[in-house]
């Protein structure tokens, strides 16, 4: 085995036992800002994925969409609305924790199965390396432009209602009571100063 | 398309091929001699980043103080040249202290998330034709993502640290460093469209052959600006240091460190400023580029390019010119600290999302329009 093979091997396996070790850590743990950090050390993980598969492109691209973009709005979230409550025991936790443990069992069976019985082609077509930032941008403008563009609009309409939700001033009236909201900010009203001077 | 000059890609030095040659003659094997190379560069580039750092408090040190008509700095050594190495000592062996209530993993973990970036972003920083650690075909790309991850690092700090100043800190920072990464990716993709490639390489090599006058700088002005600016901020730098202002939050998402957690961040600021520094000299300044052509003056004395005393001069030059240019910008941006007042957050965010991203935008598309128009000009 040369040098660089095995380097691969190594990195391969740590950064897929990082991934795997991650991803579990994200739903198990109860601490909602651990997760959210893990969170991010998963995607970073699975762009060290994508470098040792020649893409560096995705792998860039994925650190900045999901750690730099996704990652961080998460952790805005729940830093800006994080308190520290008890919050009330939902009744039948037990039954409810056996459930969802048995569907992703199930889902992993199947995952499984899916995995060994397709019959992947190895080794698989040649990694087109540096040349792929070139292929993306052809296939972005011609076959794929229209989910592309799809997209981009569904982000944009998902903005223009988190601006609509933020902005209280274009709503007359609370969403969950009904009553009038009240525009004005919340602050201590003053008496301008220099109001008399100048008439 | 039009990649680079083939005559100015057979120059330069290639250090690599020379010393596993070297190895390779001592009878050692290819794999052997390039994996003894590997950690050579990456070395020599850390070392350099930690000088300049120390270069960087001094002249920060001394420019303050000639600002202030002050004199600075004098004991430790001539000029007080020895006076970053103090600072640094000190914070080396100050106590570290975590708060009692913080969440001591990710205390320590995000000053590291905030300097790692940073240094793993020097590897796309050429200083010759072949003097750099790698040249990756995402190059300055790279660069962008990378510091994108920096936020994650200061939201960590700021929440660990359990005090309400560091959290806003935490918060301000990263919302300021996204805001401005849009506006500085729109600026680096205007350069990225007039040289056909995100390599740091080919976007210096596309301004080379006509000298001062073929640089970036000329055909992209507005792009210059916006970069500059939100170099600045993403440094968290004044005018834009707003997640550390000393009057409102005390010193932001660094309240709660000491010893060499701050120093850390300190590292990391400074290094982030010389780096970016080296990136403007890059995108826009010509990079290693000589004010004159090289090869023109090469071919007034008479002696053929490829010379091995040529070419060691031509690498020493462009490495003397790519520093020269870097702390320039340095000093300027020294000078603007020292100079103008900081801006509040909402002017900081009004600047970034309604004036720089939409003068952006246009800049990005005036350039499409001008490569289309003239592409001998603008990289056709």
């Amino acid at each position: 085995m040369t040098i660089a093979s095995s380097t691969q091997l190594i990195c391969f396996t740590v950064l897929s036992a990082v991934v795997a070790i991650g991803a579990l850590g994200v739903v198990l743990l109860p601490n909602i800002v651990y997760s959210a950090f893990l969170l991010g050390g998963v995607f970073l993980s699975v762009a060290g994925l994508y470098l040792l598969l020649n893409a560096s492109f995705v792998a860039a691209a994925q650190v900045l969409v999901y750690v730099g973009a996704v990652n961080v709005l998460i952790l805005f979230a729940i830093m800006l609305v994080n308190k520290k409550e008890d919050l009330a025991a939902i009744p039948g936790l037990a039954l409810r924790r056996l459930l969802s443990g048995a569907v992703c069992a199930g889902l992993f069976a199947l995952l499984l199965r899916v995995a060994f019985t397709t019959p992947w082609a190895t080794p698989g077509p040649e990694p087109v390396g540096e040349e792929a930032t070139i292929r993306i941008g052809e296939h972005l403008f011609s076959d794929y432009l229209l989910p592309f563009e799809l997209a981009s609009v569904l982000l944009l309409m998902a903005m223009i209602g988190a601006i609509v939700l933020a902005r209280r001033d274009v709503m007359t009236a609370d969403i969950a009571t009904g009553e009038p909201a009240d525009q004005g900010l919340i602050e201590k009203s003053r008496t301008p100063l220099l109001l008399e001077k100048s008439n | 398309m039009v990649f680079a000059n083939p005559a100015v890609v057979s120059a330069g030095l290639d250090l690599e091929a020379s010393f596993t040659d070297l190895l390779q003659g001592l009878g050692l094997s290819p794999g052997a001699a390039h994996l003894l190379w590997l950690p050579l560069p990456m070395l020599l580039v850390l070392v350099a980043a930690v000088v300049g750092v120390l270069v960087n408090v001094w002249l920060e040190r001394k420019i303050s103080a000639a600002v202030q008509q002050r004199i600075g700095p004098e004991y430790a050594g001539a000029l007080g040249i020895l006076q970053p190495l103090a600072d640094g000592l000190k914070l080396l062996f100050k106590e570290d202290i975590i708060p009692a209530r913080a969440d001591g993993l990710l205390f320590t973990l995000g000053p590291v998330l905030v300097l790692v970036p940073v240094i793993l972003s020097w590897l796309v920083v050429p200083f010759g034709q072949n003097l750099l650690i790698s040249n990756v075909g995402v190059g300055i790309f790279l660069w962008i993502s990378l510091s994108s991850i920096q936020p994650i690092g200061l939201l960590m700090a700021g929440y660990a640290s359990n005090n309400k100043y560091s959290l806003l800190g935490g918060l301000r920072a990263a919302a300021q460093s996204i805001s401005y990464e849009i506006p500085l990716a729109l600026a680096v993709l205007a350069v990225v469209m007039m040289s056909n490639s995100l390599s740091t390489v080919d976007i210096v090599d596309q301004q080379t052959g006509a000298g001062i006058l073929s640089w970036n700088i000329w055909r992209q002005p507005v792009g210059f600006a916006i970069f500059w600016i939100c170099a600045l901020a993403e440094c968290e730098r004044l005018p834009f240091d707003l997640p550390e202002a000393e009057e409102e939050l005390v010193a932001g998402y660094q309240t709660e460190y000491s010893g060499m957690k701050f120093a850390l961040f300190y590292l990391g600021s400074y290094i982030n400023l010389v780096l970016s520094a080296l990136l403007v000299s890059v995108l826009y300044l010509g990079g290693w580029g000589f004010p004159l052509p090289v090869e023109w003056i090469v071919n007034l004395t008479g002696q053929p390019i490829d010379a091995p005393l040529v070419q060691v001069i031509t690498a020493t030059t462009g490495i003397v010119m790519t520093v020269l240019k870097a702390y320039l910008l340095v000093f300027f941006a020294i000078l603007l600290r020292w100079t103008v007042p900081r801006v509040r957050i909402d002017q900081l965010l009004d600047l970034g999302w309604k004036f720089l991203l939409p003068i952006a935008l246009v800049n990005l598309l005036v350039t499409a329009g001008l490569k289309l128009a003239f592409p001998a000009f603008f990289g056709g």
